[in-house]
């Protein structure tokens, strides 16, 4: 079974996209690490390799949680499956 | 199976301070950048020398000056280097690098292009390291325990992928090579922000901890004085961005990866410094790739650890860097550059530990003279550090 995207920890907001070409509408294989549990998914959007999608639903201003720690604010309502990057959140450092 | 890193041992060649290097160049070191013609021509001569050029050593001063001269002579005295030709404008500060490498016991010798001119230069600077390369090619590799292999590491063109599984690879190594007794270090001051509290708390002791925020606060400093409205492309980078990186903070969490879970931070070096003892070493450093492997060579570190996700092709003069990825794209695009694939991981096809072990095979066989990727490619960046604006 190929794994279409990969979460660092069950408590965080993303998923990383580890395949190339991944599609909207595609159903999609998670596997999360820590805990070694896999989840489906739908894409909501065409996500590049490396990229991010939420797996939860984020509201303007949340913050975002990647390995279990704060990794930004969102800066735009973010729905599952999404994909979640500069256009959609900025650091809270700088 | 695991290797066993206690009981290993590699072959290398034994300097006169006592430490073990796994090459042996014999490298032509421009005191300036007025004498890399001279340094190139040098080693077109001499088959068997490797010119290092590079931009400054004119008009600095005070702490910046120092860290030249301290990243000069330490890349002379790093242990992959048999001897060193050293070429300045002048006398006096060629003198001085001469000097610091000459303390280490290695055959070095200085040439001073004024009043001679480049070709007289290069002419003597060329009989000179005839004898050295000659020299050089006669010492013979010796037996000696693993754990005096000191490693470094530094990531570059990072992107989610170094993070889930090509950083923790590093990870897994150090926390073996640091059970076992090395020398390791990391760094890249500003690519902890966001996860500086995690490397504090790694610290052994208050004291450490205590240095090492206040190197992380300074370079804040620095960030804060410089920045526009933010560092917008440059941290993260253009390649991270593409690659999936959004902020600062998820880079540096990927980044501390490399630091594994057990290895404590036994202490903390000042850029090119060198370590006093085993254990692992954090270095308050740049984090552009280049600069910081520099510094590493000069710190006396022997072989280096580099993940990259994007595909960073980065190579050094005098230290062999082991590439390893996770990214499949750039394992089939860029293959030439990897030395170690671990996209395994992303699949479950191989495990952290399998990963761990497959990077310090390479380690070892590197070590015992197998070229790197980036050897094989001849990428030999050389980036001194500058600290601020010449007088």
């Amino acid at each position: 079974m190929t794994i279409h995207f990969v979460v660092h920890d069950e408590g965080d907001s993303v998923g990383v996209v580890v395949v190339e070409g991944l599609s909207a509408s595609n159903r999609i294989n998670g596997w999360i690490m820590d805990q070694d549990k896999m989840i489906e998914f739908d894409a909501k959007s065409d996500i590049p390799i490396g990229h991010k999608l939420a797996i939860k639903p984020i509201k303007k201003g949340d913050t975002i949680i990647k390995y279990g720690i704060d990794i930004g604010r969102a800066i735009a309502d973010i729905a599952p499956g999404e994909h979640l990057h500069v256009h959609n959140v900025k650091t809270k450092r700088w | 199976m695991a290797i066993n890193l206690k009981g290993s041992s590699f072959e290398g060649w034994r300097r006169e301070n006592g430490r073990m290097g796994v090459r042996n160049h014999v490298i032509i070191l421009p005191v300036d950048d007025l004498s890399n013609a001279a340094a190139e021509a040098v080693a077109n001569n001499i088959k068997g020398a490797m010119a290092i050029p590079h931009a400054y050593g004119r008009l600095q001063f005070g702490a910046d000056l120092e860290l030249h001269f301290r990243t000069l002579i330490g890349t002379g005295c790093n242990p992959n280097v048999a001897a060193v030709i050293v070429i300045g404008i002048e006398p006096g500060w060629t003198g001085k690098i001469v000097e610091g490498i000459a303390a280490s016991g290695k055959p070095v010798e200085g040439f001073a292009i004024e009043q001679n001119g480049d070709l007289n230069t290069i002419m003597n600077a060329s009989r000179a390291a005839y004898k050295m390369v000659k020299h050089a090619s006669k010492l013979r590799k010796v037996k000696a325990p693993l754990q005096e292999l000191w490693v470094s590491t530094k990531c570059g063109e990072s992107d989610t992928t170094s993070g889930l599984a090509s950083c923790p690879t590093v990870g897994n190594a150090f926390d073996k090579l640091w059970e076992a007794g090395h020398t390791l270090v990391f760094g890249e001051t500003t690519e902890l922000t966001g996860g500086e509290h995690l490397v504090a708390a790694r610290c052994k002791t208050p004291e450490i901890r205590e240095k090492f925020m206040a190197m992380f606060d300074r370079y804040q400093g620095v960030i804060e004085a410089n920045k526009t409205s933010d560092l917008s492309d440059s941290q993260p980078t253009k390649g991270n961005i593409e690659g999936g990186l959004t902020t600062i903070e998820e880079k540096a969490l990927g980044n501390i990866q490399k630091i594994g879970k057990k290895c404590l931070v036994d202490g903390v070096l000042d850029k090119a410094e060198v370590p006093t003892g085993p254990g692992l070493w954090f270095m308050d450093s740049s984090s552009a790739a280049a600069e910081m492997v520099t510094l590493c060579a000069a710190s006396g570190y022997a072989v280096h650890f580099f993940p990259t996700g994007q595909g960073n092709v980065i190579g050094n003069p005098i230290l062999p860097v082991i590439k390893l990825t996770a990214n499949p794209r750039t394992q089939r695009t860029m293959s030439e550059h990897i030395d170690v694939d671990v996209t395994g991981l992303l699949q479950k096809r191989m495990n952290m530990d399998d990963a761990g072990e497959a990077l310090l095979d390479c380690m070892i066989r590197t070590a015992d003279g197998e070229l790197t990727a980036a050897e094989l490619l001849g990428h030999r960046e050389f980036s001194l550090t500058r600290l601020y604006e010449s007088a």
